[in-house]
């Protein structure tokens, strides 16, 4: 028998701070931070002190000051008075813009490169071999600038597509490559639009619900419903009912042509051929002026390549205004000559006739096509060669690396689980969505994720061609401008770290739902 | 079995037939071209339109390479040689070569120094680089920093000795004190390396006046093109992994103050862009300057892009570090190892080698990075580019050539680290033998 003795109560001295491990990292951690204290006041002190010697001093308020700068790509209206707060914010959105982009191109490319450089296509694995590895182990800022040349020194200029026999045409009649950058038609919301689209949205939520519901009852009971004609069924057919609904309803109804006093009861044809032209306001949103612009680029596109001579100079113009009263007060105002209203008759607008011609209201998107107006292009959507330069060799860039992930996620999954798998009994094509894509995705998504952020941060070269992102607004002529360094880069910094730190907290959180739960 | 006797029966063949060669279809050119090329029908379609990309891409290109004009003096003069034949303008490579790789201010009969300081990196680093060669070579690696300041800054040969010089006196007090404790040797040693470089001006004014020994001095502002790449590539990447090593051990430290500071850090940078840490040494490090201080704009864009690097190595090393299993900490601390031996010998040495793709990685995309110093106007190769190369009225519109030729560098450089670091993976799989 032994009897328990507590050891001796060590006295504590003074050397065991140094010595005795107990006590040793409350020495280091109580140095480490009179130095990191020290290192600290040491640089403010010297801030402060150039700051006085400059004669300057911390401040925010330059954020509410007029900019004074144009923005060329405005996601939201601003003007050179608006304050350099909002010219910031524009650029936070021009940066959320090409990100997302961005992001979804690699994500294709990423995955179909990845896949395809699996592929047992000896030429098709080699190829996507080299794309990988070209496109990995060269700066992107420099694949940026490539683009960008390509974008604004090898593509023809706008009065390419000029003339009778222009050395140019748009694609399918729709779409200009020009080097201010690509015009492309933009969508408009026509009755029933937005039924429509939230409809659609409503749809794809339903298809995903209704996988998951298959996959739910397929584990539960056994029971395997079909996937693939149902979701093409949810996702496409309460949307075409609807939209071929309102086109032959609403969007059918015919409205009138109004044109200036006298020009009354002819063709719309016979009207623009006595003009010589016709002038068009233009109501943003509204389908019916996109529609009659349509018709007029019909009898231009006509008359350019039809046998009459005296057609080829008709000269169509728009102009876009907000709405019908701004329509109508520029129609009253001389501004234009053709005006084209949802519902407006000559009785409600002075100085009006209503054309023989009657246009219809629109389906529930119609698209607003470019054309050659002048020196350039008008209407549609201008997507300047700068954000084009910027998304494409991001995505490019991005792709590779995404390429690499899934390659590597799909090569991480043993072989014996597809060959357990076959041994089963499942098909091929279920091996992979059952058995292979579940596991591999848990492999592949979190580096995918982090390429997204990566792509994010990157996306901040844009100040090398001129793409006005949040860099370029808030870090390059804000801060040129009112010479507020510190603060403009402390905010620039901030936005970068809160996007950074928002996606990790989603990774973590995706991470920990599809951790492999062990004991 | 049969129990008839072989030599009962009248023929019984004695040896075997020869292999018959396998049937025509299932060897030779074209049973490879059936299965790797034209096994199904989508197959196939992907096969015809993958040659016909590679055969677009190589009409248009191949010509256009091949027809290249090396000697002309301006793109006009390119333009008239090739009477309009599609050609490529090589002689702005040619003419220009010097101001790519060198920059346009780095005086030109000193273009010897950094190449012979490139030559000599890949002399000094081949010891680091293939574990096979005898390890007394490393001296030569510890020599080369030394040298290459030397030979690419200039100035007088006294200033690289004297600082090697104070890593020397350290390195003796350190041996003299490990044996103590590693926290003694390190305190000690830096301590001895501090007090001697701060009277490493009264040493070296005696000394150049004896020997002056001095190649001419070149400020950091006048170094340009793919040099400055390879600068600022080599130094932050050395710097860094030290700096890396540190922070991730102390991310993994149980000391929640270290812990913290480490976090903050490495979270903080890896949070922003590198062109806001860029713009940071532009515009705004010189506040926290004591006032007056001049420092290098090719300093200030040293540090930031280390401290940039080392965030990332950290996160690497620290991936290493949490790789390693848990027993290996363990035996250390059996053996009686105190922290510093249980990671000098035991831990760092398995998770550094674990870790060295990923540290190939940042190093690949560091090297890349180093040309978004052209966005705060230092002249490297795609600042050169940009600027003085394609301002210039001779060679203004020759993009693909020159932006060609900058990819085909910066391609060479990374496709070969990349290639070492999965060499040198296989060299050190001493694991799964």
């Amino acid at each position: 028998m032994s009897t328990m003795t507590d050891p001796p109560q060590e006295q504590f001295k003074l050397s065991m701070l140094l010595n005795d491990t107990r006590y040793r990292s409350y020495t280091f951690q109580a140095l480490a931070l009179v130095l990191v204290i020290i290192a600290v006041s040491y640089l403010a002190s010297n801030l402060v002190r150039n700051l006085e010697a400059a004669g300057l001093n911390i401040s925010f308020a330059f954020l509410g000051e007029p900019a004074g700068y144009d923005i060329n790509q405005r996601p939201i209206s601003y003007n050179n008075q608006d304050s350099h707060l909002r010219a910031a914010t524009v650029g936070i959105m021009n940066t959320l813009i090409v990100a997302f982009l961005g992001c979804v191109t690699a994500t294709i490319l990423g995955v179909v490169a990845g896949v395809l450089r699996l592929s047992n296509n000896w030429i098709v694995a080699r190829l996507m071999s080299v794309y990988v590895e070209a496109f990995r182990n060269v700066p992107v800022l420099i694949w940026i600038l490539i683009i960008f040349f390509i974008m604004t020194a090898a593509l023809p200029p706008p009065n390419a597509f000029r003339g009778t026999e222009p050395e140019q045409s748009m694609l399918l009649n729709a779409m200009a490559f020009t080097n201010r950058g690509v015009y492309a038609p933009g969508p408009v919301m026509g009755p029933g639009g937005g039924i429509v689209l939230a409809v659609f949205i409503a749809s794809i939520i339903g298809v995903f619900a209704y996988r998951r519901y298959a996959t739910k009852l397929l584990y539960d009971t056994g029971r395997d419903l079909p996937r693939g004609w149902p979701s093409l069924m949810i996702l496409f057919a309460p949307v075409t009912v609807l939209w071929i609904g309102f086109a032959l309803t609403a969007g059918a109804q015919q409205n009138a042509v109004l044109v200036p006093e006298g020009g009354g009861d002819q063709s719309l044809e016979a009207f623009v051929m006595a003009e010589g032209g016709a002038a068009i306001c233009m109501i943003d949103g509204s389908t019916s002026s996109v529609v009659t612009k349509t018709e007029l680029l019909k009898l231009q596109a006509a008359a350019v390549s039809g046998p009459v001579e005296d057609r080829t100079a008709l000269r169509i113009r728009t102009n876009r205004v907000t709405d019908a009263e701004a329509g109508i007060a520029a129609f009253e105002a001389g501004e234009c000559n053709v005006l084209a209203l949802p519902s407006a008759s000559a009785a409600d607008v002075s100085g009006a006739d209503a054309l023989s011609t009657t246009v219809r209201e629109g389906r529930p998107f119609e698209f607003d096509r470019p054309y050659l107006s002048g020196f350039n292009f008008s209407d549609g959507i201008q997507i300047r060669g700068s954000l084009i330069a910027l998304w494409f060799a991001l995505a490019i860039y991005t792709g590779a690396f995404i390429a690499e992930n899934v390659r590597a996620g799909i090569q991480a999954i043993p072989r014996g689980q597809t060959e357990a798998a076959a041994s089963l009994g499942i098909r091929p094509g279920r091996i992979m969505s059952l058995v292979i894509l579940p596991q591999a995705l848990r492999i592949i998504i979190p580096p995918v994720i982090s390429q997204y952020l990566n792509l994010t941060k990157n996306s901040s070269l844009a100040i090398a061609v001129g793409y006005m992102d949040v860099t370029g607004t808030l870090g390059g002529i804000t801060l040129n401008q009112t010479g507020r360094a510190i603060e403009a880069i402390l905010l620039l910094m901030l936005f970068y770290l809160i996007i950074s730190l928002s996606i990790s907290a989603v990774m973590n959180a995706f991470n920990n739902a599809v951790k492999l739960k062990e004991r | 079995m049969s129990d008839v006797p072989a030599h009962a029966v009248s023929f019984v063949r004695q040896e075997a037939i020869p292999p018959a060669p396998p049937p025509s279809s299932a060897s030779g050119p074209m049973s490879w071209l059936k299965d790797n090329l034209f096994s199904s029908i989508g197959n196939g379609i992907l096969t015809v339109l993958s040659l016909y990309a590679v055969y677009w891409i190589l009409a248009a290109s191949l010509p256009w390479i091949m027809n290249g004009v090396w000697n002309a003096g301006s793109l006009a003069e390119c333009r008239e040689i090739l009477a309009g034949t599609s050609g490529a303008c090589w002689a702005v490579l040619s003419e220009r070569w010097n101001q790519l790789l060198f920059g346009f201010v780095y005086p030109e009969e000193f273009y010897w120094r950094p190449s012979l300081a490139f030559l000599l990196l890949l002399v000094c680093a081949a010891p680091v680089l293939f574990p096979a060669l005898p390890r007394k070579l490393l001296v030569l690696t510890a020599i080369y920093p030394f040298l290459a300041y030397f030979l690419v800054w200039g100035g007088s040969i006294w200033t690289p000795v004297l600082v090697a010089v104070g890593f020397i006196v350290g390195y003796v007090a350190y041996s003299r004190l490990v044996t103590q404790s590693f926290a003694y040797g390190f305190v000690g040693g830096s301590v001895a390396a501090i007090i001697f470089w701060s009277l490493q001006g009264l040493i070296q004014a005696p000394l150049d006046a004896v020997a002056p020994v001095a190649l001419e001095a070149v400020p950091s502002r006048d170094m340009g093109g793919f040099m400055l790449n390879m600068i600022l590539g080599t130094v932050c990447i050395s710097l860094s992994l030290p700096i890396g090593i540190a922070l991730a051990l102390g991310r993994q430290s149980s000391m929640p103050i270290i812990k913290w500071i480490c976090v903050i850090f490495i979270e903080f940078v890896r949070g922003v862009p590198l062109i806001t840490l860029l713009f940071v040494a532009n515009v705004v490090l010189a506040y926290f300057l004591p006032p007056g201080t001049t420092f290098d704009l090719i300093l200030r864009v040293i540090i930031m892009i280390t401290m940039f690097a080392a965030a990332y190595i950290a996160e690497v090393i620290r991936g290493g570090l949490a790789a390693l299993p848990r027993g290996q900490y363990e035996a250390a601390d059996s053996l009686g190892l105190d922290y510093a031996q249980s990671m000098r010998l035991i831990i760092l040495p398995q998770a550094l080698k674990i870790s060295i793709p990923g540290i190939v990685n940042v190093a690949v995309g560091l090297f890349k990075d180093t040309t978004l110093v052209s966005v705060i106007s230092m002249f490297d190769l795609v600042g050169m580019i940009r600027g003085p190369i394609l301002a210039s009225t001779d060679w203004n519109g020759v993009y693909w050539e020159l932006f060609g030729f900058a990819a085909l560098l910066f391609f060479v450089v990374c496709y070969g680290i990349s290639q070492y670091s999965q060499w040198l993976e296989r060299q050190l799989a001493t694991d799964r033998r």
